[in-house]
């Protein structure tokens, strides 16, 4: 019975019901949509490294696993390629052009060889000093076409469009990079192929033993530093937003909440003087706030295929992936937030006079 | 023993620094059975009287017995209790739930007082027939008219069989075709049910409905 009176309150006030169920989709949209972009984005750079078709990454001493040192001599890469069991090393100069974007310097010969090459969907290879190669994300993003001229901390031409996933999503050639930036001779990042898998640790050990601090890793082990929790920033951001997410759909809910006490006073007054407890119209209240909940919850993990969809269009850079195993935490989440929006207003209405109620117009 | 005992009520309202005094002092016994009108001009303290005997207020002074219990011992959860468990409300403006239906307005008094599961009892499913509401029980109350809206009102006060039916104005809405089918509906209920019946009026023509009438002034019972 009270179920059929927490529905049809529901009903009767759709505005309020449309409100309280928005703040809470909003809410759950926002984590999910941020935690599927956190893993989305860092999935996304895992997979390019990956790409490589590198077994080991060396890095500078003072690097870590998303950011880049001092570049390191690009004769180590001599020495790297001169030790027991390594088949193929390249170093890499990865340039920063703005905060999150930088160009990746490669040996195309030894990049090919090690990763099995691009795959071009236009134009082809660089060949002089200011060509580039970029791939068809950027290239989507940035509406760019093999033959484009386009300035990405330098005027660059554009000499092909390759399909994603290769380590990097705008190539040029190493020695022109750095001459360009006035880095000769140097490597951001060494990636190496051993001659067999099995050989991977022993290949680490010995590196790290003649390349005293530098950040040597499995690409196994490098990889799984891609991760939001591997990324004090990003785990910091997400906490934020879970924050700021929870009190929106605590201020969602506690609106419509406290607008039904107040709408429904009267009401309020009649259950009173049939005998109802506080506690039977608390139990009202919080079943409508779960009812709210539930179907705000429900409408979020929607949401996110919209928003996913609407980023694959805008911003095909920011991968979104879906987090169902998320999905959960976020209907908590909500639950939660949407439950503490109710006490104050199940309160108000628990205490309020039945006499003053009933005179309610 | 009477079903409801009042000896020396008094009920003071502090409105700011004044102190309204609505009951000076009012004693009355209702027997079971019987129907009383309690008429009196506005400001006599008639509803004041209703909001005490139905558990709506605490009383200031004095002694209210409702089928033995003592209000004035009751707190809030108590009085709530008796409301359920021995009180029947019609109100003037029929305070039905608006977004229910009749039947519904009628099961959720059963609901507050755990009767729900329980079949309707022969006795109220006559006085249903007698409230001429067939065809009227799945609509909501927007859609019934006035009279029929009372009628849902009563018998969703008498669903759960209290031993008092508190009725506060029933006819201060209707027009007067139905204000005489509620008065004779409420009379019928007191004659072959032996419902007891405290009904607030201030229409001397709905009084005479009554067994038994009333007259308050001034927060005192000036005809018993």
């Amino acid at each position: 019975m009270i179920n059929r009176l927490v529905f049809e309150n529901l009903k009767h006030r759709p505005v309020r019901t449309l409100v309280g169920a928005l703040g809470i989709c909003l809410q759950v949209t926002m984590i999910l949509t941020l935690v599927g972009l956190s893993r989305g984005v860092l999935g996304s750079m895992a997979e390019r490294q990956r790409g490589s078709g590198a077994d080991i990454v060396i890095k500078a001493p003072d690097s870590s696993a998303l950011s880049y040192g001092l570049n390191m001599p690009e004769a180590i890469v001599d020495l790297v390629r001169g030790m027991p069991h390594v088949a193929q090393a390249t170093g890499n100069l990865v340039h920063p052009i703005s905060n999150l974007d930088s160009i990746t310097g490669i040996n195309l010969a030894e990049f090919n060889r090690m990763s099995g090459g691009f795959k071009f969907i236009e134009g082809g290879p660089f060949r002089a000093q200011n060509d580039m190669v970029v791939d068809r994300i950027f290239a989507q993003q940035k509406k760019l076409h093999a033959g484009d001229t386009f300035n990405y901390g330098h005027d660059w031409h554009i000499t092909g469009v390759v399909e994603e996933g290769k380590l990097s999503r705008t190539f040029a050639d190493m020695q022109a990079l750095q001459e360009i930036f006035g880095e000769n001779k140097k490597v951001s990042v060494i990636y190496v192929k051993v001659d067999d898998p099995k050989n991977t640790d022993s290949v680490i050990a010995d590196i790290e033993h003649r390349l005293e601090g530098h950040k040597v890793y499995s690409m196994a082990e490098f990889v799984s530093l891609f991760t939001a929790s591997g990324v004090p920033l990003v785990e910091g951001f997400t906490e934020v937003v879970i924050g700021v997410s929870a009190i929106v759909g605590f201020l969602g809910v506690f609106l419509a909440m406290y607008t039904a006490v107040l709408e429904r006073t009267r009401e309020i007054g009649i259950l009173k003087a049939m005998g109802a407890s506080p506690g039977y119209i608390m139990d009202i209240l919080l079943r409508e706030t779960l009812l709210l909940a539930f179907v705000g919850t429900v409408l979020g993990i929607l949401a996110t295929y919209g928003t996913r969809a609407l980023l694959a269009q805008i911003a095909p850079n920011l991968p979104q992936m879906l987090v169902p195993d998320w999905y959960w935490k976020a209907a908590l989440i909500s639950i939660v937030g949407a439950l503490i929006g109710a006490i104050y207003p199940g309160m108000k209405a628990a205490r309020q006079d039945a006499i003053e109620a009933l005179a309610y117009d | 023993m009477p079903e409801i005992e009042i000896r020396g009520l008094t009920k003071v309202y502090h409105v700011g620094d004044v102190d309204v005094h609505a009951l000076r002092g009012v004693d009355l016994s209702v027997d079971s059975g019987e129907f009383v009108a309690i008429v009196g001009p506005s400001g006599s303290g008639k509803s004041t009287l209703f909001n005490i005997i139905g558990g709506l207020a605490p009383p200031t002074a004095g002694t209210v017995s409702i089928e033995n219990h003592d209000l004035q011992k009751m707190n809030d959860e108590d009085r709530t209790t008796l409301r359920r468990a021995v009180l029947g409300f019609v109100f003037q403006k029929y305070n039905l739930l608006p977004t229910l239906t009749a039947e519904e307005n009628i099961d959720i008094a059963r609901h507050i007082a755990g009767k729900y599961k329980e079949p309707l009892s022969a006795q109220f499913q006559e006085l249903l027939k007698s409230l001429k509401l067939e065809g009227r029980l799945h609509h909501k109350p927007r859609a019934l008219s006035g009279g029929e809206q009372q009628r849902v009102a009563i018998a969703r006060a008498l669903v759960n069989q209290p031993k008092l039916l508190l009725a506060d104005e029933p006819t201060g809405n209707l027009d007067t075709e139905n204000s005489q089918a509620v008065l004779k509906i409420l009379r019928d209920l007191n004659r072959r049910m032996h419902q007891t019946i405290l009904m607030i009026t201030h229409n001397p023509e709905a009084a005479a409905f009554a067994d038994r009438i009333v007259t308050m002034r001034d927060g005192r019972i000036v005809t018993a």
